[in-house]
């Protein structure tokens, strides 16, 4: 198989084959961290770091690696890349630390890296697969990154901790909430379903 | 630190107040993937109960009588993981071996189950809260019971859905949220019965 084009590879994981609305994995955290926008940027840095790092140095290890402990060795490729961020963020960020809570250790068990270790850095060079990691990671960010913007504005009229909406807001509670979050998500999965199906141009949306 | 709370409070309050998957988001992939048929939705709760109650006891010894004895607390993430791993397989072949009906409805779930997040999530919760060894018992259980329920519920809902005529972006996980949603504002009215915190 040829190397695949790097500039296609980023494009697939933002846009064509958006670990969120195409693949629907890696939920659990875009429904947890998104209520406050700072959690939310954090969290994303770390997916990135943690995508990109492991998918690299999986993919380093591809022709190594027997096939039948295949899924361990992906564990603890990732969950040293986590183990990372998770101390870094100890040391320098605690009180962000402290909220993501079991979030940050739980990126071990989110199905985007996972997913692309198995479907992609298995099978292709270190290079394309660093550029897969970040790309799957930027996918995933600007869909959690929209999400905590409203969510963070309608709960709290705030942004980063900044006050944006002025006291005339009524807080919408329901919105920092768990099902305001799994609301949230839902529709932004469909608007961006729709939009892609456009672009497409497979069939026409209902 | 939650030292006053007894066992039972914690297994009712992990399955209802706490829900592991409508308040806490966890295992929502294989909610997800798996909520649109009964059979299968009730094959993989069950084996995520089972494993969750076993590994989030397991873990529970590991952590206080290794992890932190030994101050290898950085270790925490990768030995939670191998004791899940290790859990799972274990699972697998006893099930196999002592009922071997159980193993073919629940036979391709458990190796799914190793990367489920409510199992690892379930775990730290349990380090994270502080829990002893038979409030860690009994959250393990009562996580996976909650997260049994809500998936099984959520398959039933799904069924009849399949007549309804959607919009083509909203159907599969787009409307299997909104309803989760729908569900999780219903827990939420439960929340000020017990703090399990």
């Amino acid at each position: 198989m040829p190397a695949p084009k790097t500039s296609r590879v980023f494009l697939d994981g933002v846009w064509y084959e958006n670990p969120i609305f195409r693949q629907v994995l890696g939920i659990c955290s875009t429904l947890a961290v998104t209520n406050l926008l700072k959690n939310t940027l954090v969290m994303v840095v770390g997916l990135i770091w943690a995508a990109a790092m492991s998918n690299m140095t999986f993919s380093l290890l591809r022709n190594v690696t027997p096939r039948r402990i295949r899924i361990m060795v992906e564990v603890l490729v990732i969950s040293t890349y986590v183990i990372l961020l998770h101390l870094a963020l100890q040391a320098y960020l605690p009180e962000i630390s402290r909220d993501l809570g079991p979030y940050v250790g739980l990126i071990i068990t989110n199905c985007i890296l996972m997913g692309r270790l198995e479907a992609f850095a298995s099978s292709n060079p270190p290079w394309p697969s660093f550029v897969d990691g970040v790309g799957c990671g930027v996918g995933y960010g600007f869909i959690l990154i929209g999400i905590a913007v409203i969510r963070e504005m309608a709960g709290f009229g705030t942004l980063l901790g900044i006050p944006v909406l002025g006291a005339w807001w009524t807080r919408w509670t329901l919105m920092v909430m768990p099902a305001g979050a799994f609301f949230m998500l839902g529709i932004v999965v469909w608007a961006c379903r729709h939009i892609w199906m456009i672009g497409a141009g497979k069939e026409k949306p209902a | 630190m939650s030292p006053h709370y007894m066992p039972l409070v914690i297994l009712v309050g992990a399955a209802f107040t706490e829900n592991i998957l409508l308040v806490n988001y966890l295992g929502m992939c294989s909610f997800l993937g798996v909520s649109r048929e009964m059979k299968a939705a009730a094959g993989l709760g069950a084996a995520v109960t089972l494993v969750l109650s076993v590994s989030c006891t397991l873990n529970y010894m590991v952590n206080t009588y290794i992890l932190v004895p030994f101050d290898m607390l950085h270790l925490q993430f990768i030995a939670f993981m191998l004791v899940i791993a290790a859990t799972v397989q274990f699972m697998e072949m006893a099930i196999e071996r002592f009922s071997p009906r159980l193993y073919y409805a629940l036979g391709i779930f458990l190796p799914l189950i190793t990367v489920n997040c409510a199992i690892l999530g379930g775990c730290l919760f349990m380090s994270i809260r502080q829990y002893n060894l038979a409030q860690s018992a009994a959250y393990g259980a009562g996580a996976g019971l909650g997260w049994w329920l809500a998936i099984v519920a959520m398959a039933g809902i799904r069924q009849r859905l399949q007549a309804a005529r959607l919009p083509k972006g909203l159907d599969g996980p787009g409307i299997t949220l909104i309803i989760a949603g729908i569900m999780a504002l219903a827990f939420t009215g439960l929340a000020g019965m017990l703090n399990i915190r």
